[in-house]
């Protein structure tokens, strides 16, 4: 990325591009970045084209994903392990998983964006930032389409099949924009953070892979998080993805049960989403960072 | 004078040798506990310069170091060297692939660099959208390409291919889709490596050609390629370097000059090839000199229609039956003959001790340029090698000859024929 910087050349102080081997900490070129927004929406296209070619079911599989995943976690934990969430199991695993699977798959592609695209960023350069924002776009047009999946089954599934589930809509829902640009922020800035380290130490590699799948169970997506002893809770709270599930269950559900105030659904705190917020924020910058300084000189260590 | 719109100034780019990750995490700790105390990284140490050939103590090594040049308005310069010279890490920190260790480089106006044709061609997608990710990532915004779409499918050639997935094409037309885009750019700066070398005959000079006419709309192109009729055909200017140093710049002509007389070794009249280390075989006997010579003289050139000799000096510690053959080349190691004894009947016999060989090509014919000597004695029934020495010496053919009666051009032709021409 360039520097603006001044020159003391008596002929002439105008260069463009500065190429020193220093760099200050966030020399984070915005303008750059603008100019070569068609290239991220390039890459967009590109993914979802290629992804879903020569497939039988094409795009279905967007929504056939997240079905069959929450089909699976009720019969395991809500008829199996008879975990009571409050709610009707199939929908409260439907929302977890919808909203997981964004921050997931946010991480997990966005940490591969150095090795995946060595052949590329060996023989031009782009502003490397273009890889993971794109995938963070992708991915959040596939959350959207899930969305759409969950709230058409939650619909059919208040209006049809039970209509005494007792499931609300609170206000919380209009948090949602609030909460979809945490989550992007989180997966953004691990998978930066993530995919900056990995250049030099592969491990981490595998330690990603199974580490998310792991950390789906550390955050409240197959149980509320009101199951977990309340002196435990902070733990959980701890785990910034924690509100960001909370909040959403908390808008299409409600609070608690119907007419049972002991079974609470979700939680819902200010400051569990702030501390949310500004985890994210401390996350993105560090990953910025991290990554800025990583993407001038990885060619020579991957 | 045009302005100067690259500048590089004491670049240096320095890359660890051997296997990564052994050691990588105590080498960064290191440097992270030299750095707290303010002091300086204990690996920028090194001084060592790019030698493939010795080995090296340390496992840091310098692939380019202290280059300082500048690139003009409208001009084409040429980078020139061996294989490991630096051309390419010199590529890499022009187009921003790495950043150098040292030193700096300062330009106006954007860059781009084509060290490969059709970088991030997918090959589910189709001629048309690949021309519009390609171009966007050699930095050109949708707007522009969709103005120059019509002109780059035209140029390529695919015309009837664009909606086709590009996994369909022959490679040849993946080449064409892909410099065809690049052709179009509009930046300032062109980098390009060798990218020429694939595409058949017809298609690179259609791109030498868009390459000048990019240099005459006043843009700047800096060219590597190992073909150095192609590298002077195109550029003005030269940069010579070796060992990731800037040994010579200047106007071409002299950079590929330079290339060609440094090349390993010195002319020499006389080569002691007791001290050449790269020897194959199994030494029972040995080359031991060998010199050029013009019509009977020493000398370390020739001039068409001259003779020239080879006197070959061998020792032999045992009593072989044995062949012995010249292995001529071009300065760019292509092997142009393989000459034996036996071709012109000339027979040799077993001996013990010292022997010196005198084998002269009468009017010798070849384009002025440099060429290179490679010698082998083997079994003469097997073939067995006894001594195989592949570059040992080198002459040059000079241009004055009073046979020649028009001025030869460097490297335009090998073999210089004089047939007889008639009206039938």
């Amino acid at each position: 990325m360039s520097d603006l910087t001044s020159h003391t050349d008596t002929t002439m102080n105008d260069w463009d591009i500065i190429l020193t081997p220093k760099r200050k900490l966030l020399s984070f070129n915005i303008r750059e970045l603008l100019r070569f927004k068609d290239l991220i929406m390039l890459f967009v296209k590109r993914d979802f084209i290629s992804i879903y070619k020569q497939t039988i079911l094409g795009p279905l599989w967007i929504i056939l994903q997240p079905l069959l995943t929450s089909i699976t976690l009720t019969v395991v934990f809500g008829m199996i392990a008879g975990i009571k969430t409050g709610a009707p199991t199939i929908l409260f695993m439907l929302a977890g998983v919808t909203v997981w699977s964004y921050f997931a798959d946010c991480v997990t592609k966005t940490s591969d964006t150095f090795i995946a695209n060595q052949n590329i960023f060996g023989k031009v350069y782009f502003p490397r930032l273009v890889v993971p924002l794109s995938i963070v776009i992708t991915n959040f047009i596939k959350f959207l389409i899930q969305l759409v999946l969950f709230i058409m089954v939650y619909v059919l599934y208040v209006t049809l099949w039970d209509t005494n589930t007792g499931v609300q809509l609170t206000w919380q829902l209009s948090l949602l924009p609030v909460i979809i640009i945490i989550m992007a922020g989180l997966g953004l800035g691990f998978g930066l953070i993530i995919s900056s380290l990995t250049t030099k130490y592969r491990d981490l590699r595998f330690l990603i892979q199974f580490g998310i799948s792991l950390a789906m169970y550390a955050s409240p997506i197959v149980y509320p998080l009101s199951k977990v002893p309340e002196k435990y809770q902070w733990l959980m709270v701890l785990n910034p993805m924690t509100s960001v599930i909370e909040t959403f269950k908390y808008g299409f559900f409600g609070p608690y049960a119907k007419g049972d105030p002991d079974t609470p659904i979700a939680i819902f705190e200010w400051w569990h989403l702030a501390y949310s917020a500004g985890f994210a924020m401390a996350v993105l910058f560090l990953g910025i960072v991290l990554f800025n300084r990583i993407e001038k000189s990885f060619m020579d260590t991957i | 004078m045009s302005k100067v719109i690259v500048e590089v100034n004491n670049l240096s780019k320095q890359y660890r040798l051997g296997q990564f990750g052994t050691g990588s995490l105590s080498h960064d700790l290191n440097r992270f506990w030299h750095k707290v105390r303010g002091k300086e990284d204990p690996y920028l140490k090194v001084t060592e310069t790019n030698v493939r050939d010795s080995k090296e103590q340390s496992s840091y090594v310098w692939a380019l170091k202290d280059v300082s040049f500048q690139l003009r308005e409208g001009e084409v310069m040429g980078v020139v060297g061996t294989n490991g010279a630096g051309k390419s890490t010199l590529l890499k920190l022009l187009s921003r692939i790495t950043s150098p260790t040292t030193g700096s480089i300062k330009m106006k106006g954007r860059i781009s660099s084509l060290l490969e044709v059709g970088t991030g061609f997918h090959p589910e997608l189709t001629g048309r959208e690949n021309i519009y990710l390609n171009g966007a990532i050699l930095g050109m915004t949708r707007k522009e390409i969709s103005q120059k779409l019509d002109e780059i499918v035209d140029f390529s050639g695919c015309e009837n291919y664009v909606d086709t997935p590009v996994k369909r094409y022959s490679s040849g037309m993946v080449v064409r889709l892909g410099f065809a885009v690049a052709a179009h750019l509009e930046s300032e700066i062109l980098v390009v490596d060798e990218v020429l070398a694939v595409g058949d005959q017809a298609f690179q000079k259609k791109c030498v050609g868009k390459m000048k006419d990019i240099s005459r709309g006043g843009r700047a192109v800096l060219f590597v390629s190992h073909n150095l009729s192609s590298v002077s055909n195109l550029c003005e200017s030269g940069i010579l370097l070796e060992s990731g140093e800037l040994k010579f710049k200047g106007n071409i002509k002299e950079t590929v000059g330079h290339y060609l007389s440094n090349k390993s070794f010195e002319n020499q009249l006389t080569y002691d090839l007791t001290r050449y280390e790269e020897r194959e075989g199994t030494g029972d006997m040995q080359f031991a000199e060998l010199s050029f010579l013009k019509n009977g003289e020493l000398s370390k050139s020739v001039c068409i229609g001259d003779d020239l000799g080879l006197r070959i000096k061998i020792r032999s510690k045992k009593e072989i039956n044995f062949r012995m053959a010249i292995h001529l080349y071009k300065y760019d190691e292509t092997l142009l003959s393989n000459i034996e004894n036996g071709d012109s009947n000339f027979e040799l016999e077993a001996f013990r001790g010292e022997r010196v060989f005198e084998v002269t090509f009468k009017d010798f014919n070849l384009y002025p340029s440099t060429y290179k000597i490679g010698l082998w004695i083997g079994d003469a029934i097997s073939g067995q090698h006894i001594d195989m020495l592949r570059f040992c010496g080198q002459f040059e053919v000079e241009d004055g000859s009073t046979k020649v009666n028009r001025p030869l051009p460097l490297s335009s032709g090998v073999i210089y024929y004089q047939p007889e021409w008639e009206i039938k």
